[in-house]
């Protein structure tokens, strides 16, 4: 069964800076083109203070933690069995390197499908930035596949 | 950037193709995106797993399609993005990004886009499907 008394839990807060040399090793793996996400001048000659954090970039930084994972086996959640079923990003102002971003997650909402053969638990984290502003928020959908 | 003002209902974007995945886009990928799931890179956990090998990480795609989105507009015109996973992407899968615009809309004080967007691979299999809202 489905344990729900942890609906509400909340990751202890991860502070992570936003790295120039990170941002355009994402952009490398990603194949980006765009010089605004590898090149500075670009990025200022486009109103940016610097690279900015391309649209996905901010999931990376909830997993900069020691253990990333541990969020998930705390909930007896099996590493090999787990898939990303949906994830969601809510704009608010950009991210870009030389920004120390704080996000901060819970648990919001945990239940299951197919009588338990699928388990899904729902993260919701709000991403703020130095100076307190409030950058995006993001919702995370996990599923545990059982048997 | 395209003219976004004269998109309407309908409307399809301009798809984008990435290259194969290969074992190195995993590797450079696990590292890049702080996503150390051993389930993308190492074949002996993936098999342990009950996996035949490695697959790709849903995050790599839907950083693939947001490229979609950030080769249409400047990505401070994005609202929202989200996806939903489907199938699993495989090595030397070949993901195309494509879309259309559902709707057009005023929502606070902004005239707006709603994108229907979607990964694929080479044999047409949906990988995501995704929703976008964009600014003009």
């Amino acid at each position: 069964m489905l344990d729900t008394s942890k609906i509400g839990t909340k990751s202890p807060p991860v502070s992570v800076p936003v790295e120039i040399g990170q941002l355009k090793f994402f952009a490398k793996a990603t194949g980006e083109t765009n010089l605004v996400y590898t090149d500075e001048t670009a990025a200022r000659e486009a109103g940016y203070r610097s690279l900015p954090a391309p649209p996905t970039f901010a999931f990376s930084l909830s997993n900069a933690r020691p253990d990333p994972f541990k969020r998930y086996t705390d909930l007896g959640l099996d590493l090999g069995k787990i898939l990303h079923g949906q994830q969601q990003f809510d704009y608010v102002q950009p991210i870009c390197a030389g920004d120390v971003i704080t996000i901060e997650e819970t648990l919001s909402d945990a239940y299951e499908k197919k009588g338990g053969a699928l388990q899904f638990y729902i993260f919701d984290a709000v991403a703020t930035n130095q100076h307190g502003d409030i950058v995006l928020r993001m919702k995370n959908t996990v599923v545990q596949k059982h048997g | 950037m395209a003219d976004l003002s004269t998109l309407k209902p309908g409307d399809a974007l301009p798809a984008l193709t990435k290259p194969p995945i290969t074992r190195t886009t995993l590797a450079l990928f696990c590292g890049a995106s702080n996503d150390h799931n051993p389930i993308h890179v190492d074949i002996d956990f993936a098999r342990e797993a009950g996996m035949e090998d490695v697959f790709a990480h849903g995050m790599l795609s839907m950083a693939y399609l947001a490229q979609l989105l950030t080769q249409l507009t400047d990505q401070r015109n994005i609202r929202s993005y989200g996806v939903r996973f489907g199938s699993i992407t495989h090595l030397q899968d070949e993901i195309t990004c494509s879309g259309r615009v559902t709707d057009k809309v005023k929502h606070e004080g902004e005239d707006r886009l709603v994108l229907e967007i979607a990964a694929t691979d080479q044999r047409g299999d949906v990988k995501l499907v995704g929703q976008a809202v964009i600014t003009l």
